[in-house]
């Protein structure tokens, strides 16, 4: 028997999904695709507002979307309903995307026919912050239902995230949501983090998102790319 | 709870090093750990004896090191620790944070070897 040894190595353990990651973002900027995910809790909202962008980015540019659940194609036929393609990727007893679902989950389409690419995590507020999509956007969404220190008792995804939204501020009043409270604990977890508010129901804060996407994407609502400088 | 898949990896990634090395048997991992990794500690240490069962590292250690946040705070000029996840500021003058140093590792740096 040999001697026991301590050997260095130095490897990230999600080495190879970061790998595949780096290969997606690869392809889709050869592609010339803006891929945005979002991430947030079940029930606050992904779908409805990813429902709505699809339609209003979709009017001006190519738009698609992959959606992670655990089971059912629901909110995939939800989102059918803006006409954009959609793909249902069910991950069975798995709590969140990896880059290697994403890779499988793009092979009926054409990445060069496309100007954004969407991709709605399984709602989960604590996994999914650890694995790259090959995203260039990482929308976190917090409805305006679920409480205001939401951004500091999950303040790992917010991190992870380069955005942060909230969503059904239609609700705003009706269940007294602390604004000021609620900025305050994003900016805690996360400084500088931009943040915009929407309503999915009434449509208020979606042409202002469309905007900030558009203009992170470099992308004209004509869909031709602009120079980034 | 991600914890048995990110075990997994680890032990994957274990055998792959161990393999590199020639050793005839893995006795203990050392694994970083940064609060930003989205990896619950206890959790993952109970999941690796699930996801070493029957691999090459069964029965082998898992020996975390913690590590601390740490930023670059532009007013201090220096690398700090934060004061804490929620409140993502520099410990010494509280100027907010957003120049991440260090805080996201998961990776493996060594291997106790037979």
């Amino acid at each position: 028997m040999t001697e026991p040894r301590l050997v260095e190595v130095r490897r990230n353990v999600l080495k190879q999904n970061d790998v595949i990651a780096r290969e997606l973002r690869q392809r889709f900027r050869a592609a010339g695709v803006y891929t945005v995910s979002l991430v947030s809790s079940p029930g606050s909202g992904k779908t409805a507002f990813l429902e709505k962008t699809l339609s209003l980015v979709g009017s001006t540019h190519r738009v698609a979307a992959l959606v992670g659940d655990l089971a059912t194609e629901n909110d995939a036929a939800r989102l059918r309903r803006s006409h954009a393609p959609v793909q249902q990727i069910t991950t069975g007893t798995v709590c969140h995307l990896d880059a290697s679902m994403v890779r499988g989950a793009l092979d009926a389409w054409n990445l060069a026919d496309l100007d954004f690419l969407f991709i709605e995590n399984v709602g989960n507020l604590v996994c999914p912050s650890s694995y790259d999509l090959g995203e260039e956007l990482r929308l976190v969404l917090l409805s305006v239902t679920e409480g205001e220190d939401k951004p500091l008792k999950y303040p790992t995804i917010f991190h992870s995230a380069d955005v942060a939204v909230i969503t059904k501020i239609d609700l705003a009043a009706a269940v007294e949501f602390d604004w000021q409270a609620a900025l305050a604990n994003i900016q805690s977890v996360r400084p500088e983090m931009p943040v915009l508010q929407v309503s999915a129901k009434t449509g208020q804060g979606l042409e202002e998102w469309q905007r900030f996407l558009e203009a992170r994407a470099g992308k004209t609502p004509e869909g031709r790319t602009q120079p980034v400088g | 709870m991600h914890e048995l898949s990110i075990a997994i990896s680890l032990i994957e990634s274990a055998e792959e090093e161990a393999a590199k090395h020639h050793a005839a048997a893995v006795r203990a991992v050392h694994l970083r750990l940064g609060p930003l990794a989205g990896v619950e500690k206890q959790a993952l240490l109970f999941s690796y004896d699930l996801a070493a069962a029957g691999t090459a590292l069964e029965g082998s250690q898992l020996i975390i090191e913690d590590v601390p946040v740490t930023v670059f705070c532009a007013v201090c000029g220096e690398r700090r620790p934060v004061r804490s996840l929620q409140s993502f500021c520099c410990a010494e003058c509280d100027t907010p944070a957003t120049q991440v140093v260090q805080g996201r590792e998961l990776e493996v740096i060594a291997l106790e070897i037979e």
